[in-house]
């Protein structure tokens, strides 16, 4: 055997070993069972398989839009106030359709430089374009706009990140989704029961503490009718639901005039400061929470000043509880009503500690697959799998013979570099993965039959052995080249384009057919040039 | 062994009978995708509501429609998976029926109609989940245990959920099955307590699917993009390492085979579902090896054989690479077809797809595209200009 050859053999054992690593580790054990729990420590398997849930969200941006505009409207207001600008109307006339766009109307012509420069320093975020009657029509920058939407996307994945972590799914995949729709992808291996957790997804989390200014009311009609049909600008109509009425679900509707602004929000509550507490009274379970410093000394100059009056804690637009201001409160609160749960007091707990969602949440797909349908698919993909295999490697065998044990072992090595590979990289194996390898095993064939029948076509036109494997795997090489970057450029279509289980056929695919130009090419050249060393020079080729 | 020795069949002077054979074929496809089941797309694509449920026992249709209507789900379509035996059943509501505003609306309606004598205060074993189960057992407590208390509760719930679902297929038809449950068994205190809190329904829920007519949407057109992007880089790359006519016939070939497969799925009104078309996408790529090889060889044989006519030069190759094409595309044909036949039933369409496309791939690339070949020459020189054929682009590093 010459030397070159003995160092093709070692890389082959070389490779061998290093993706067998990949595919096992160092098992615990080396019996059957330990070794597919050493497997399965390394390679992934995907949705489809192990089960659980699979989510498509879109956060609604416009919401967050419609939040940065509200704070310039209250900005504006109090910049024209100070500066003794007059001014007829500072509004937004299209929130739904067009959230960024502010109009002023009536500012004194003298004025208008005045009005100039603070639409230059406090509001850079929005283009100014003046209108008839000395009005200014504000919409944000395009680049702003952009940037603002993206980042309520990226702080809606940080909280529902939150969110899953502490509920305990291992494994979780959250990431942007889709080609630019503000949408989330949301994966939870395990869980196969979504219902609860889109609730405690999807809930905004919006804490805030309010003036109380009136009521309850029974309907919203009656509470219209005290203001005679008007609400005040500074005020505004919300629900909730009574003290006497938890139990019920509809009849317990209550209405309440609340100060438009509230005294303390969301953003005032320390981090991980809601709690589970017990009601003194019913042990029913409630939710107490923390503020922060500055919270706490907002909120008890706002009770310091109220005492004897109402406040109401307003959770997602729909106020939870209603107390009496008996003295000056400094750091805390309690959320009870609703006749909450011990499962809704955790889940609000949870939410409230992760912090409050930038905008509404919309869902658009929801795919869950039970855990049994997983285990089939297990079991039906494996099967095929090792049906395909073997009656691959038998006809190898049968049709080219000892060519045939070359072609064998060429596939079985390409089948350990593609799960190899896939556990050192912690790619994810999904039931058209199953079928990826299952293909590449019928593809990978392709390349041994393409130079096989290449050199038994030169061993006929009277080729010696060594000459006809030069010249057959010389001219099926380009061959090979082109069919493997054919079947690679819709891989890599489909790996960009596919997700979840699509995209782990891809992967196997791809991975599957590099590592087929190694086995295929280089590992059957060096077996044959192995049999041809120890050949005599005028024996057949077993092909 | 050797299944061909010297083949010396006349390919191009049947290309009529192919022709007739491939029209047949395509004209039935497109007459079904227009006028009889259109294209059958999957969930994924046309949005909608897909529950499948695994009974205890094979089900009665009419009763589960009768539940339905109870419970005010109208318009459901209720298809039994496989054979008419079969336990399972798909319940399908259409995208009109399925509101974005709360997507699982339907879902729970389903859910809710197939629970019936529901006992007072009690779950259902058979659809809880580990974490709902585990919540239960921590509030009832029957093990009376400490401060590990959240944890052997869970360990315990997994444990009957997945005796539940991976040994008993998804639906324990009684409590007392979850007796026999070993490694890691279930506490008997734990056994016991089960019936308190829970009763067993007659089913078991095992795939849901909720599509919102905007995913559906934009799946449908990143479908299309990704095929066209793919037939148009197998243009690309053929002109490149051919002339551009090979690229032209090996595209047309491909969209061929894609017509076909796509209605063969119409004619059989098979879903196309999201793995079909990945499906589709692997079989552009691969229906191009054969014609590659068959190309590849026609290049060599233009400049061995300068004097002879195109026609027999492509029928000469096709014939020296037929025994490799039957073989490989025999073999990948084998592992597709244990795939079909044993791979289950979530992969039925995409290896039904790769089946029909495979026959049709190697078909095509001996009867479509060498005769493009050969047709694109004879006009050429109808038209009195030189074929150009022969002048063979110089592949750099080849032997």
């Amino acid at each position: 055997m010459n030397k070159n050859l003995g160092w093709k053999l070692a890389i082959i054992v070389a490779t061998l070993l290093v993706f067998l690593f990949g595919i096992f580790g160092v098992p615990d054990s080396w019996s059957r069972s330990g070794l597919l729990a050493a497997m399965q420590n390394r390679i992934h398997l995907g949705l489809d398989l192990k089960g659980g849930t699979h989510l498509i969200l879109q956060v609604q941006v416009d919401d967050a839009v419609n939040a940065d505009s509200d704070r310039a409207v209250d900005l504006l207001k109090e910049q024209l106030r100070v500066r003794k600008i007059n001014y007829t109307d500072v509004s937004k006339p299209d929130p739904v359709n067009a959230p960024d766009k502010i109009v002023i109307k009536g500012v004194p012509s003298d004025s208008v430089g005045d009005m100039r420069s603070i639409l230059g320093d406090r509001l850079p975020a929005y283009d100014a374009a003046s209108g008839v009657d000395n009005s200014f029509t504000l919409t944000m920058k395009p680049a702003s706009l952009v940037d603002l939407k993206t980042r309520a996307v990226q702080q809606a994945i940080e909280t529902i990140s939150n969110r899953i972590n502490t509920l305990g799914v291992s494994e979780p995949t959250i990431e942007e989704h889709g080609l630019g729709d503000y949408q989330i992808l949301v994966q939870l291996p395990g869980v196969d029961d979504p219902a609860r957790v889109k609730i405690i997804l999807s809930s905004t989390a919006m804490l805030e503490i309010k003036q109380v200014k009136d009521g309850p009311f029974p309907s919203s009609q009656d509470a219209l009718q005290k203001t005679n049909g008007l609400i005040p600008s500074d005020s505004m109509l919300l629900k909730g639901r009574g003290e006497g009425s938890k139990d019920t679900d509809e009849a317990g509707d209550q209405y309440w005039i609340l100060a438009r602004s509230p005294a303390v929000s969301g953003g005032d509550l320390r981090s991980g400061g809601a709690t589970v507490e017990r009601d003194t009274n019913t042990n029913a379970p409630e939710v107490g929470f923390a503020l922060t410093n500055e919270g706490g000394r907002k909120f008890a100059k706002f009770t310091g000043e109220h005492v004897g009056e109402r406040l109401a804690v307003v959770l997602d637009g729909q106020v939870r509880e209603v107390a009496n201001i008996h003295e000056q409160i400094h750091d805390t609160g309690r959320i009870s009503g609703g006749g909450m749960t011990e499962e809704a007091a955790k889940d609000l707990t949870l939410i409230l500690n992760s912090g409050a969602l930038p905008a509404r949440i919309k869902y658009l797909q929801e795919l869950t697959v039970g855990p049994s349908l997983g285990t089939d698919s297990i079991r039906a993909g494996v099967e095929a799998a090792i049906v395909g295999m073997l009656a691959v490697l038998i006809f190898m065998l049968v049709y080219y013979h000892g060519a045939g044990i070359n072609a064998d072992i060429a596939l079985i090595l390409n089948l350990v570099i593609l799960l190899g590979f896939m556990g050192y990289f912690g790619a994810v194996l999904t039931l058209p993965g199953i079928a990826g390898v299952i293909l590449t095993v019928g593809m990978g064939v392709d390349s041994n039959v393409l130079i096989f029948e290449r050199i038994r076509e030169e061993l006929r036109n009277g080729k010696t052995p060594p000459s006809a494997v030069d010249q057959g795997f010389g001219h099926a090489w380009i061959t090979i080249v082109d069919t493997h970057v054919t079947t690679l450029v819709s891989a890599a279509i489909l790996f960009a384009a596919g997700s979840g289980p699509v995209k782990g056929f891809a992967v196997t695919l791809t991975i599957g057919l590099l590592a087929n130009l190694f086995t295929a090419v280089f590992v059957s050249r060096v077996i044959f040039d192995w049999i041809l060393s120890r050949k005599q020079r005028g024996d057949a080729l077993s092909i | 062994m050797e299944f061909f020795r010297n083949p010396n069949i006349d390919f191009l002077g049947k290309k009529w009978y192919f022709l007739a054979f491939s029209l047949v074929f395509s004209v039935a496809g497109i007459f079904s995708m227009l006028f009889w089941h259109g294209i059958p797309l999957g969930i994924e694509f046309r949005g909608g509501t897909l529950v499948e449920v695994k009974f205890a026992q094979a089900p009665d249709d009419d009763a589960i429609r009768a539940a339905m209507d109870r419970a005010g789900v109208h318009n459901a379509k209720i298809q039994r998976l496989g054979s008419v035996t079969s336990d399972e059943v798909l319940i399908n509501l259409s995208a009109q029926e399925t509101n974005e505003a709360a997507l699982d609306e339907g879902k729970t309606k389903i859910i809710n109609a197939l629970e019936t004598n529901v006992p007072a205060g009690k779950k259902d074993l058979n659809n809880v989940s580990s974490l709902t189960l585990a919540e239960d057992l921590l509030v009832r407590d029957p093990l009376h245990a400490g401060t590990d208390a959240n944890q052997r509760y869970t360990a315990q719930a997994q444990a009957i959920i997945d005796y539940r679902d991976k040994v008993k297929g998804g639906v324990l038809s009684s409590m007392d099955d979850l007796k026999s449950a070993v490694n890691p068994a279930i506490d008997p205190a734990v056994l016991a307590s089960l019936p308190d809190g829970f009763y067993l329904s007659n089913f078991g829920v095992r795939n849901v699917s909720i599509v919102g007519p905007q995913v559906g949407s934009q799946l449908k057109k990143q479908a299309w993009i990704a095929i066209g992007f793919s037939l148009l880089g197998m243009l690309i790359y053929l002109g490149f390492r051919f002339e551009w006519i090979y690229g032209v016939a090996a595209v047309v070939t491909v969209f061929h085979d894609t017509l076909i497969t796509v209605g063969a799925f119409s004619l059989m009104n098979k879903e196309i579902s999201l793995t079909v078309i990945a499906a589709i996408l692997t079989l552009i790529g691969y229906s191009n090896n054969d014609t590659i090889v068959v190309f590849d060889r026609i290049r060599e044989n233009i400049k061995l054989m300068r004097r002879e006519k195109l026609s027999d030069i492509v029928n000469r190759s096709i014939n020296q690479t037929l025994s490799r094409t039957i073989l490989t595309a025999g073999l990948t044909f084998i592992t597709v077809l244990a795939l079909y036949l044993f791979g289950g039933e979530v992969l039925n369409g995409f290896s039904f797809a790769l089946v029909i496309g495979i026959l049709i791939g190697t078909y095509s690339s001996i009867a479509i595209a060498a005769p493009i070949l050969v047709a694109y020459q004879d006009w050429r020189l109808n038209r009195g200009k030189p074929t150009g054929m022969a002048s063979v682009k110089a592949v750099a590093g080849r032997k």
